[in-house]
Order: C-alpha cells, then structure tokens, then sequence
C-alpha cells in the first residue's frame, strides 16, 4: 500500500511539486529557446521525455557497473544515443519539427533535467522507480514549456499552435516571443508555481551535496558542512 | 549636506510629511508638464494621461484585493507611476497599450517585489522600456525626436530652435517636450523639500557636456541636444524616485554622473533611440551598491566584521 503511494508521489512529483523547469529551475536553455510556438514547445517536451524514461530506466539498470568515477560519461553516452534515436524518429516522422527546434533536439543530451535525474535519482533507485519519475519529469518538464509557450505565443503572436486569433490580431505584443519576453514569462511562472506551493520546494531534500554536480563550487552552507562528494 | 541631514541616534522629531503628502506634490508638480502636453498636443493627450493613471491606482487595487494585502492605494504613488508613464508616452499612442504599460508597471515592477519601497526599478521608466521594446514595430513613430537625436546627433538642421524647444513646441512624448513646465515643476520640489538638486543638476549637465564635446564644442547644439527629448523629464521626475535612487549626497552625484554618461552613450552610440529610459533603468539596478559605497561611517561603532 505505502509502496504504491510512494510510486504515484514518484511520478506526480514531477508535475508540480519538483517540477523540473519551474522549481528546481533546470534545463533553461531549451525553455527559453523552445516556447516561441506552443507546437515547438511540446515537441520538445514529449522528445525530452522519452529520452529521460529511457535514459533513466538504463542508468538505473547499469547503476551497479558503472564505477563512481566515471558516472558523468556514462551517463553522457548512454544518454546520447537515445537522443540520436529520437533525432531520427523525429527528423523521418515530423519534418517540420525537426526543422523548427533545429540544435536544441541535439543539445537534449546535455539537458541538465535528464543529467539531473540521473544524477540525482536514477542511479540510486530502482527500475520501476526511476521509470516513473522519468514519465513524471517529463511530464512536467512538456507541461512548464506548453504553459510558457502557451503564454508567450497567444499574447506574442496572437495565435495557438500555428491557428490565428482572429480578435487578438491587432493588440500583438511582439516582446513576447523575443528572448527577454521569454526571460519575463519564466520569472513569472517560477514565482506563481511558489506561490501555489507556498515556497515548499523540497530543495534541501532533492540535493543533498551527495551527487550535486555543482558540489565543489557550491558556496551554501548546508552543502559545505555535509562535504564533498569526489 | 549638513550633518544634521544624517540619520542620528534616537529621540527623533517627526517632520510631519507623509508618503502621501510627498506624492501630492509630487503630483502637483507634474501638474504644467500635462498642462503644456495638452496644449501643444491637442485634448487628445488627457486620454492616455486618464487611462494610466486609472489604470496603474485600478492595477494596485486589484492586486492589493487578490492577495489580501493593506490597501496601499491613498498613499497616491500609483497615480504617480501613471502619471509619469502617460508624459512619457506620445499623444496619439494606442490606448489598450498604455493599459498593458500600466499593468507591467504596477504589477510586475511594483508589487510583485512588495509594494511600495520594495520595488528594484522606478515602474514608470520600466514600463516605459518596456513599451518600447514591447511594441518597438508600431512605436516607432512614437519617440520621434530621441530617434532623430539619437539616429543622426549631428544634423542640427532637423532640431527645432532653442526657443521651440524651451517651450515644448515640437513632437514627443506627452510631457517631455516643454521644458519650461518642467523646470517650473523642478523648482516647485525644490522649494517644497521633496527633492535635492544633486540627480537633476549633475544628470543635466553631464549629458550637456558630452554633448558639448561630442558635437565639437558647439555650444548652440548641445543645448539643443541636451533639451530634446527626455532629459529634463528623466533627469526631473524619474531619477529622483526615492526608492530607486541612492540616499546619500555622493551617491546621488554618482548615479546621476553615470545615467547621463550612459545616455549619452546609448543616444550616440547605441541601437535604441531612447537613452535616458535606459540609463536610468540601468542606474536603478546599481543603486544598492552605490549606497553601499557610499554609507555614512558609523560615530564610535562599525567594527568590520
């Protein structure tokens, strides 16, 4: 019973909780890139996420060969070759996304979510496990950006997935879809997901310095006190 | 600045003056800055002087209401931020714009940093960017005169006379082109104690000294240049913003140095016609390190930790 609780938390963490994008604030990258169209954005959600599900059940089956040390490369390799997989399913199924998201369909393999979740989850846990927070944060991560490029494209462009609005057509604020609109459209959805969880981000929690990429760099006290890991 | 200025050890003598009382003046002041937008821009120009200022103290109400927050409307400072973002607007600008600038000011600049004091950056001059790059397409037109300034600084031939543009005779935003009104509201914060000389006087002069060396010292020109579009008003009305702007008298010298090096700079050199929007943007940023620099030492105290 508990268990089974433990695993839908597993997965709907993701979603709002620890959502990727907007409270553990990862993989910006694609996030401002991506969410000029909401078409774009979803395909980078839905492309992400299956990188991450299949990136996260691997490392977690390979969690006990790979040696500490050379986590990073590992990681790196085995998530690079589901990124050329999906790149290709992509580029011969949906041309035109293929197209329109360009470098950053590539760039998925240095995604700090899907390094991340290796990182942070994947190999500590079982399949079954990181199996369902790879959906979850995938789930998230397709979510944040659809909302943002919902946002940015409607008010921006005055249209909906490539579909004109036709009485929105002369009130277009254009700033919306050029980089610094996309900056202001993420600050504002970071501070209302805050807001809506009332600032309970379970930052200590999900990063402990055990793992943390940024370890030997970090200048928060928590951190420096539980020491460092390499 | 007198010692007696600096901020002392207990008892203190309340002056009286309210947050409000300040923002009245404030608002008096401004008072020819419309009054001159309107008669050289026709009545046209109260429409968006209405919907901003409507719109900003309506934005703040709502706000106030949705999060259940002390109504902050009575102190009057959202009908300042309106008021400055409609003079910095052109008369015939679209009206749902001017709304969308209110509400970025109000909401986003403002409140979402706390309210009143708490916000990093002057809402009206943010806005007012804002705008500018939001609707930079159809805006265009709608700062003709710091785009010529700024586009061909040297071709004095299109500038209007010194005298046009002392009385605010020519195209721009609402409330900057006439600078008489404007200086008459200067002296008015100035008598009245609202404001210090340091930001105006050393913002002015340092934009009309670069200009003065910038156009080979011809010193017709720079007055010119240093009148036309929005230094006075920025200079005047913006800069000053107390939450924005240092609190100390060297502080104020410096911020007011570096927003009229910077609009020089921008006016000259850069992409964006307007400079001084920028300028004081980018000013309001450093604010806090500036008055760290330049903090009073501490009498019989202050170890360094």
């Amino acid at each position: 019973m508990s268990d089974k609780k433990a695993s839908l938390a597993t997965l709907t963490n993701g979603i709002l909780k620890e959502n990727p994008t907007l409270v553990l604030i990862l993989g910006t990258c694609p996030t401002l890139a991506t969410t000029q169209t909401v078409i774009g954005a979803v395909g980078m959600g839905i492309a992400a996420l299956l990188v991450l599900l299949c990136s996260n059940v691997f490392i977690s089956l390979l969690r006990r060969v790979i040696p500490e040390s050379m986590r990073i490369p590992s990681y790196i390799v085995i998530i690079a070759g589901f990124v050329t997989v999906v790149k290709m399913l992509v580029q011969a199924y949906v041309p035109s996304l293929y197209e329109s998201l360009g470098v950053y369909l590539d760039l998925i393999t240095v995604n700090c979510i899907i390094l991340g979740r290796a990182e942070m989850f994947a190999s500590k846990n079982p399949v079954v496990s990181a199996a369902l927070d790879g959906i979850g944060m995938g789930i998230g991560f397709t979510l944040a950006l659809g909302a943002m490029a919902t946002i940015r494209e409607v008010f921006g462009a005055a249209s909906f997935a490539g579909i004109a609005i036709p009485f929105l057509q002369n009130y277009k604020i254009a700033f919306l879809t050029k980089a610094p609109g996309g900056l202001l459209v993420y600050g504002l959805l970071i501070a209302l997901v805050y807001a809506v969880t009332h600032g309970r981000a379970p930052l200590k929690k999900s990063f402990s310095c055990e793992g943390c990429v940024h370890a030997a760099n970090c200048h928060v006290k928590s951190c420096e006190t539980k020491g460092e890991v390499q | 600045m007198s010692s007696l200025t600096k901020i002392s050890v207990s008892p203190h003598i309340h002056s009286g003056r309210s947050t409000a009382g300040i923002m009245r003046d404030v608002l008096i002041s401004l008072v020819p800055a419309a009054v001159a937008g309107t008669v050289i821009f026709g009545w046209t120009a109260l429409l968006p002087i209405a919907v901003c200022i409507i719109a900003c103290v309506g934005f703040e109400a709502l706000f106030n209401l949705i999060v259940k927050k002390e109504q902050t409307v009575s102190d009057l400072s959202a009908a300042v931020t309106g008021l400055l973002l409609a003079l910095n607007l052109p008369a015939n600008i679209p009206l749902w714009q001017c709304v969308v600038g209110s509400l970025f000011a109000i909401v986003v600049v403002k409140c979402l940093f706390g309210g009143i004091g708490g916000n990093l950056v002057n809402p009206a001059i943010t806005a007012r960017v804002f705008m500018l790059v939001a609707f930079g397409e159809m805006a265009v037109s709608a700062f003709p005169v710091d785009a010529v300034a700024g586009a061909t600084p040297l071709s004095a031939a299109k500038l209007p006379s010194l005298l046009d543009l002392f009385l605010g005779n020519y195209g721009g935003a609402i409330g900057e082109t006439c600078t008489l009104a404007l200086l008459l509201g200067f002296i008015y914060l100035l008598v009245r104690r609202v404001i210090t000389w340091h930001i105006p006087t050393v913002f002015i002069g340092t934009v009309f000294l670069f200009t003065f060396f910038y156009v080979g010292f011809d010193a017709v020109e720079a007055l010119s240049l240093t009148m036309a579009g929005g230094v006075f008003l920025g200079a005047i009305f913006m800069a000053t913003d107390y939450v924005t702007s240092p609190s100390t008298a060297w502080g104020k010298v410096i911020f007011a140095l570096g927003a009229g090096l910077l609009t020089c700079l921008i006016r000259y050199f850069g992409v964006y016609p307007e400079g001084v929007s920028f300028a004081i943007l980018f000013m309001n940023i450093l604010t806090p390190y500036i008055n760290q620099w330049t903090r009073h030492k501490v009498f019989a105290g202050g170890v360094k930790a």
